[in-house]
């Protein structure tokens, strides 16, 4: 069962669930089901067009990936994705 | 919203927001969220800004996701972000409030000719933008 690290900002919209588990085999079934579990992510996680927000960034393991650039990544049951906000400031 | 920040996590900030003027700082505090948030622990992290770290900074995305499992692995929650302002006060910029995250603690630490001078924590509201939330100072327990 691979594992969504989920952001501690985002805890908020998920019950306050530090992480989620889902059986899909690739990363884009996962972020959907991780959306439909939590229906309150998706503003926060997707753009308008559906791809995730310019400002999180994906990892799985230490590798960044990208659903929107790679097209379909399969994860696996070892798999831990990691969910990346851009922190920055002045 | 109250943010509670003992004597030796304050420190740690402070003195991390002097060695690196006149340059910003940058870090991460975990600890217990609740209504009123207790400082824990602190973890200075390297300002990833390229270019002029004098009025930005940015932390390494990998940098980051360490954070998170670290918080994972200790039982403790990432509350939040402090970085310094060299030279300007402690309230955040217009360009803070942009990049800003939801739900954060944002402490920002006013350097002052190289000396720390001012702390103070902001948090975004509904309408993103920045409430003060007020800082109670506890002393070093010791046993």
């Amino acid at each position: 069962m691979a594992k969504v690290i989920i952001p501690t900002p985002l805890r908020k919209y998920t019950n306050q669930h530090r992480t989620f588990d889902t059986q899909a085999d690739n990363l884009s079934d996962a972020l959907q089901a991780f959306v439909d579990e939590y229906p309150d992510v998706e503003e926060n996680l997707l753009d308008d067009n559906g791809n995730i927000r310019s400002y999180i960034k994906l990892y799985i393991g230490d590798e960044k990936v990208s659903p929107n650039e790679n097209g379909t990544i399969a994860i696996d049951n070892d798999t831990e994705v990691s969910i990346v906000p851009a922190i920055a400031g002045g | 919203m109250k943010l509670i920040l003992n004597e030796s996590s304050h420190k740690t900030m402070r003195n991390h927001a002097q060695a690196d003027y006149p340059n910003e700082c940058c870090g991460f505090f975990y600890g217990d969220a609740g209504d009123r948030r207790i400082v824990q622990e602190v973890q200075p992290v390297h300002n990833a800004k390229e270019g002029d770290q004098r009025r930005r900074f940015q932390i390494d995305p990998k940098d980051y996701q360490k954070a998170e499992k670290y918080a994972l692995e200790h039982g403790i929650d990432l509350l939040g972000v402090y970085h310094s302002h060299p030279d300007h006060p402690a309230e955040p910029s217009e360009h803070d409030r942009k990049v800003a995250m939801p739900w954060f603690s944002y402490i920002i630490i006013s350097v002052q000719d190289g000396k720390a001078e001012v702390t103070r924590s902001w948090r975004l509201n509904e309408q993103r933008q920045f409430e003060e939330e007020s800082i109670e100072q506890t002393e070093i327990r010791r046993t």
